[in-house]
């Protein structure tokens, strides 16, 4: 069990090249909390959770582990497990050694071993296989090794490098929801790292989002889904992703290349108090709040006119590859609907639920500022307009 | 009836199988000929190795040639002496270069790419160059007529067993490596562990290069060893060769039973060449 406090921290390969690797890194991470720390491939996420581990020196800042300064402390002293994405598992050992590793170094006496083990085994279903060798394994099971090899430790903090992304589509979404349940029944704090958003929003008590090294957002998962903090978390959470349209703020409406449409009375206050009246902003919107339209029509619909380049089905849903003018855009619909190529459909945007964003830095426009949030999110969120789930 | 183009293509393989075991035979036959030539000078007379024109089988067969040769000289002696010192210069050769290969693939410290180019770069001065400020270094050392200039060298690396072990180090993936520290494991108990273990098959391939080093070393028991009783085999087979005269027949066959153990070795060992181990990860 432990607490993670991350200050400052800064990563810098080369001190030659002057770009870092990880900038001005700030995170506390709660007792039993499960961090995902997520982003596109080369964000430094992964740079994060190796000076974590004490396999990076960390350049400047500090990393509190339970309120013991960890900067200098070598990997093997610091009490925190680890789970690569090859596994990295030692391939001359059997399942069985291969778990008692880390015990055996510890000088654990025989029968603790035994028991930790066959414990470890037993959460994990390999109890059949302890005596096969690596080589024997398939990759799901492996994953399963690597994992009983960071739980027999006890270990006060689990950090996991992707650990999924060697599996098949079926296995990962198995696995994912076995890593779930074993940190509900071990409670131990842990982070994990991952490019796939779909992971982070499934297995986090919070997600941290990562771009060029530094962090965009950290919030729930339903915190950053519903209130992305820039166009970047925006497009990066959800799947498909967000629509964005730029545009800008005349007369209330929002006036965009091809169309133009009202803006729901609060969103408007809140951007005439911000002063973005007759400025540029961009309009995102998820493909789940366009919606097909048939004549009823709810109050807070604004209906468009759009043509289906392309429908897709998904089997549950049905994404509609729709273009107005020169903008195309996707809209998530029922898997029922029966559209064709070229037709021309009515779509509602439910316009409550869209978010706006600064046109130069891409930043959500809120009507509280971010020290607010910092103080006290749970008065922040309640400025946010109500929302009406459908 | 017609031929298919498989059946044709068969033949083609059938005639192309023929041709190459042929070849092969006679080149192994090639090699093997300077063998027999010393199987067979072995087992001959003295009188019947010089006579004109040389035979090709020895008219009779003298096997007591053999015992006779190990009679000629403390031969005991020299096996047990030989066999010390190959054990030393192997244990030795393995340990310490696997260990300094571990440090130069996976430990990361300043200036180790200059280090090892440095370790790399004394493979380029030819041995016969240092031979003698050696032999003066050990002679101060007060080291002249005992072993340690034989085997106290082989506890301080060679450079090319060094890059051999290094080259086989970098195929450990370093997740393993770090998955092993994060455990909790040193340096020093993870090259035990699970560096010796994962680079068998090149410690082998180094384990034989050092033994036939070794075990073939004359000109080293040449240099520092005077004294009778410390005589390797190698230099025990010099009793054949007088200043008047030479025994072939001894010679070659007391060079033949001294051949054996590293003839023997190589058939042992060869499933190390072969076999590898899998160094993925336990990966596919």
């Amino acid at each position: 069990m432990a607490k993670l406090i991350l200050k400052n921290i800064n990563k810098q390969y080369d001190k030659a090249v002057n770009t870092n690797a990880v900038t001005d890194f700030n995170l506390q991470v709660k007792d039993g909390e499960f961090i995902v720390l997520v982003g596109p491939s080369g964000c430094g996420k992964s740079t994060m959770l190796r000076m974590i581990a004490g396999l990076e020196e960390i350049t400047s800042g500090e990393f509190y582990l339970d309120g013991k300064l960890m900067n200098d402390v070598p990997p093997s002293n610091r009490n925190i497990s680890m789970v690569f994405q090859n596994y990295a598992l030692y391939p001359h050992m059997t399942v069985y050694d291969n778990m008692a590793f880390g015990l055996k170094i510890r000088k654990t006496n025989k029968k603790e071993i035994d028991r930790r083990v066959r414990e470890a085994a037993e959460i994990l279903g390999l109890q059949d296989l302890l005596n096969r060798k690596p080589k024997a394994l398939s990759g799901g099971q492996k994953q399963r090794v690597a994992l009983g090899r960071a739980i027999v430790r006890e270990a006060e903090l689990f950090l996991m490098d992707e650990p999924l992304s060697n599996l098949d589509a079926k296995l990962r979404f198995q696995m994912r929801a076995e890593i779930a349940k074993l940190h509900q029944r071990l409670g131990t704090t842990s982070i994990y790292v991952t490019h796939d958003q779909t992971e982070a929003m499934t297995m986090a008590s919070r997600i941290v989002i990562m771009k060029d090294g530094v962090i965009q957002q950290v919030g729930t998962p339903k915190e950053v889904y519903d209130f992305p903090e820039n166009v970047f978390v925006g497009g990066f959470i959800g799947s498909p992703s967000m629509n964005f349209f730029n545009g800008e703020i005349v007369d209330g409406r929002f006036i965009s290349e091809g169309f133009d449409m009202k803006v729901p009375d609060e969103k408007l206050a809140m951007l005439k108090a911000m002063g973005y009246v007759n400025k540029k902003v961009v309009m995102g919107i998820r493909p789940e709040h366009i919606e097909l339209q048939n004549g009823e029509v709810g109050a807070c619909y604004e209906l468009l006119r759009a043509k289906i380049i392309v429908s897709e089905l998904t089997g549950s849903d049905m994404l509609l590859y729709s273009s107005i003018g020169p903008q195309e855009f996707i809209a998530q619909v029922g898997s029922r609907t029966i559209v064709s190529p070229g037709e021309e459909v009515l779509l509602g945007f439910e316009m409550d639920r869209a978010h706006f964003f600064d046109f130069e830095s891409g930043k959500r426009i809120k009507a509280y500022d971010s020290k607010q949030l910092a103080d006290a999110p749970e008065k922040a969120y309640a400025a946010e307009p109500v929302l009406r789930y459908v | 009836m017609k031929q298919s183009y498989f059946d044709s293509m068969k033949n083609r393989e059938k005639v192309l199988k023929a041709v190459n075991f042929i070849l092969l035979c006679f080149g192994s036959l090639l090699f093997l000929s300077p063998l027999w030539w010393m199987i067979s000078t072995s087992l001959k007379t003295m009188k019947e190795v010089m006579s004109f024109p040389p035979t090709f089988f020895p008219k009779e067969w003298n096997w007591d040639n053999y015992i006779k040769t190990w009679e000629a000289a403390p031969f005991d002696l020299y096996t047990i002496n030989t066999v010390t010192i190959t054990i030393l210069v192997v244990v030795g050769q393995v340990l310490v270069n696997s260990f300094v290969a571990y440090g130069f693939a996976k430990i990361p410290f300043k200036g180790r790419e200059v280090l090892f180019a440095i370790v790399l770069s004394t493979m380029m001065i030819p041995g016969f160059v240092t031979l003698i400020p050696q032999y003066v270094l050990f002679a101060n050392l007060g080291w002249l007529n005992t072993y340690y200039p034989l085997v106290v060298p082989a506890f301080f690396g060679s450079a090319f067993n060094i890059f051999l072990l290094r080259q086989f180090y970098m195929t450990v993936p370093n997740e393993m490596i770090e998955a092993a520290r994060m455990e909790g494991a040193s340096h020093f108990y993870i090259w035990r562990k699970i560096g010796i273990p994962l680079t068998k098959p090149a410690l082998a391939t180094v384990a034989i290069f050092s033994f036939n080093g070794a075990w073939n070393d004359f000109l080293g028991p040449l240099l520092y060893v005077n004294d009778e009783n410390l005589y390797t085999l190698q230099l025990g087979l010099q009793v054949f060769k007088g200043e008047m005269s030479t025994q072939w027949n001894y010679l070659m066959a007391g060079s033949l039973i001294v051949l054996l153990p590293v003839i023997l070795l190589f058939f042992f060992f060869q499933k190390y060449f072969i076999k590898g181990i899998n160094l993925q990860s336990g990966g596919k």
